[in-house]
């Protein structure tokens, strides 16, 4: 049981990206020999994305151009962005590290953080386009009561963007400490400092670009390292698989399902907080509105989902390599011991596999794009969040809409420094906290708070206000306390002998509890606001289709 | 002024007509994705030797590998036939629509 608990907190890591090292044990991982090559390759990054944001902040003049980079992305760069934002430094490490352990497990695994993507298609990219402006609460309060919902998303997007802060933060201290041996608290401050630089004056498009690059860096680094490694086994791919079946401890049950899905429950479960969850996610719902029109929006997931699949195609190969590169080879163990310890834990074996393949040069350069991703990561959570404080809260909640832009841009940079500094504050605090609570947490929240609102008030035309605002609550408040009592927090954090959720993922439960509570408070509501919101439906679902009235991109 | 035009959208047939093809579609392609992947679970869950058979005699490499692309690059290409389609046949008789809109 604790073998399966791990693997699954480390598939709930390598989704909230660069954290999968700290779900090793919280902070074990070794402080690494300082690296020269990947430290020369990643200032070679910094100083390119420094030069974009210096172009970027010369184009960023309005909220529209620091939020949504005015409207200006084409479906396919932001179809390349998305696919960044998806492809984290630790979906390349957590997946591959599965399929490494576990075979046919991991890549099962994997085609469950796919799935989601053409279903976000298929539901909610045009409608998402057409309705938002520049947060999701933009659209979620579209009908309803503004203040009130407004207040509620807000509130929704900042929870999710801290605790997801938090992960990456701790994630980013202990990954690079782990590739570039540098200290934790300097490596928390680096991040910290770069990500406040590229959104305050870069604002969406270096964010975007940023997110870009990384992206074609990871395709190519992958691509690269799958030649690699498969010019060891004559390009077959039946080679690759009976070594590894010859290599693997296990055998031959590596090419079946394993003891990572004997609970279909929870593997189940997992993917619905994962594909639901996604699309609650604020940083990836802004993506949707940097593109012109709901035709862009469509092509972006295309370019997006291709890119996806590929690359999780690739991680699993890479993990199936390993197997038989890495594992067979001590000097990748602790101590040269193969039944022991991968040396800086269970999550290198890709890492292993750069240098065992292409030598220190491209574990430098692995490395580079690794921390590169944390970076574009944290620039986008921190970008959500500044908009939900500036537009939100500061701009339509206690202006009323009186602030202009000039005024409103002043406040969303006060609130990207001061999200900086929370976050390098929270990264440091929690350096030898567990935080894998935090993300079963955020993809709960996001799953039953942000996610119901936004599906209902799109297809519902019964959802009113009040119904809102309490099914998101009792969203909230359930994700909350089933994280609180499950393994993760109330073993794990609070020492108790045993969990009353038995669940690490509190989403399958909290999912129906926030649905059936936002049904039954909006069918029972009679309340004056309650007709508005109905009445308001048709002509938003008028827009939620032709786009007519979108929100649409500024001149430029 | 929008509000209008939602009206005489609304009152268009042919508006209700594409809401029917493109949401029946979306649908439709939904339930593929879903069914297809659950289905997947379950044989995990409840027939997992299914997955164990070599894809021919003899090979390691088993039915999982293959099915497993299959999900991957079929669900992947649904989204391009989703896409191809909206941004076509859809967009198109939209187009019309908001352009009699507009009349």
């Amino acid at each position: 049981m604790t073998g399966l608990r791990h693997a699954l907190l480390c598939v709930l890591f390598l989704v909230a990206g660069g954290a999968v090292v700290a779900a090793d044990a919280v902070g074990v991982a070794q402080k690494q020999p300082v690296n020269m090559t990947a430290i020369a390759m990643f200032l070679v990054f910094v100083v390119a994305t420094m030069g974009i944001t210096y172009w970027a902040a010369s184009r960023t003049k309005s909220t529209s151009d620091f939020y949504t980079a005015g409207g200006g992305i084409t479906g396919f760069q932001n179809g390349l962005a998305i696919a960044g934002d998806y492809m984290s430094a630790a979906t390349l490490l957590g997946l591959s590290a599965m399929t490494f352990a576990k075979g046919l497990d991991g890549f099962i695994f994997a085609i469950g953080f796919f799935v989601g993507w053409p279903v976000i298609l298929f539901l909610m990219a045009e409608r998402l386009r057409n309705l938002g402006k520049f947060t999701f609460a933009d659209i979620a309060s579209y009908r309803l009561e503004q203040s009130t919902i407004r207040t509620f998303a807000a509130f929704g997007s900042l929870t999710v963007v801290c605790f997801y802060l938090i992960v990456q933060m701790v994630g980013a201290g202990q990954l690079i400490k782990l590739l570039f041996g540098l200290d934790y608290s300097t490596a928390v401050i680096l991040v910290g400092v770069l990500m406040v630089i590229y959104v305050t004056f870069g604002g969406m498009i270096a964010t975007t670009w940023v997110q870009i690059i990384k992206a074609c860096l990871m395709l190519f680094g992958g691509t690269v390292l799958l030649i690699m490694s498969l010019s060891h086994f004559g390009f077959s791919l039946e080679t690759m698989a009976q070594k590894a079946v010859e290599a693997h401890a296990d055998g031959i049950a590596i090419m079946g399902p394993g003891s990572l899905l004997a609970d279909p429950v929870t593997a189940v479960s997992l993917s619905l907080g994962l594909v639901f969850g996604t699309a609650g996610l604020p940083h990836i719902m802004m993506r949707f509105f940097t593109v012109p029109n709901a035709k862009e929006a469509r092509k972006s997931v295309f370019v997006a989902s291709g890119c996806i699949g590929y690359f999780f195609l690739v991680v699993c190969t890479l993990g199936l390599a390993a197997i038989v590169i890495v594992g067979t080879n001590p000097e990748y163990y602790e101590g040269g011991n193969l039944a022991g310890k991968l040396i800086g834990g269970g999550n290198m074996p890709v890492m292993h596999l750069s240098k065992a393949v292409g030598g220190n040069l491209f574990l430098g350069f692995m490395s580079a794009v690794a921390f590169a991703t944390i970076l574009a990561v944290v620039s986008g959570l921190a970008l959500a969040g500044a908009s939900a404080i500036a537009h939100d809260i500061y701009a339509r909640v206690i202006r009323k809409g009186t602030a202009t832009d000039v005024e409103e841009m002043r406040v969303t940079r006060i609130a990207t420094i001061a999200l900086g500094v929370v976050a390098v504050l929270l990264g440091i605090m929690f350096e030898k906290q567990n935080v894998a609570f935090l993300v079963g947490l955020t993809f709960g929240i996001a799953a039953s708070t942000n996610f119901p609102v936004l599906i209902l008030s799109m297809y519902w035309r019964g959802l009113t206000t009040r119904g809102a605002l309490l099914g998101g609550l009792i969203g909230l408040v359930s994700a909350v306390s089933f994280v609180v009592l499950s393994n993760a927090v109330w073993v794990v954090v609070l020492g108790n002998p045993k969990a009353i959720f038995p669940y690490e993922q509190p989403a399958l439960f909290s999912m129906p509890l926030a649905f059936f509570f936002t049904w039954l408070f909006s069918v029972t509501d009679k309340s004056a606001r309650a007709k508005t919101d109905k009445a308001g439906f048709d002509d938003q679902y008028v827009r939620s289709q032709t786009g007519i009235g979108a929100a649409s991109a500024s001149a430029h | 002024m929008s509000a209008d035009i939602y009206k005489k959208v609304r009152a268009n047939p042919r508006f209700a007509e594409l809401e029917h093809k493109r949401s029946r579609f979306a649908m439709l392609l939904t339930a593929m994705v879903l069914v297809t992947y659950y289905a997947l679970m379950m044989i995990v869950a409840f027939a997992p030797d299914v997955l164990r058979v070599p894809i021919s005699g003899g090979s390691t490499l088993t039915v999982g590998v293959p099915v497993g692309a299959f999900i991957i690059i079929g669900s992947w290409l649904l989204t391009g036939w989703y896409v191809s389609r909206s941004n076509g046949e859809f967009d198109e008789l939209q187009n019309e629509i908001i352009e009699e809109a507009y009349k």
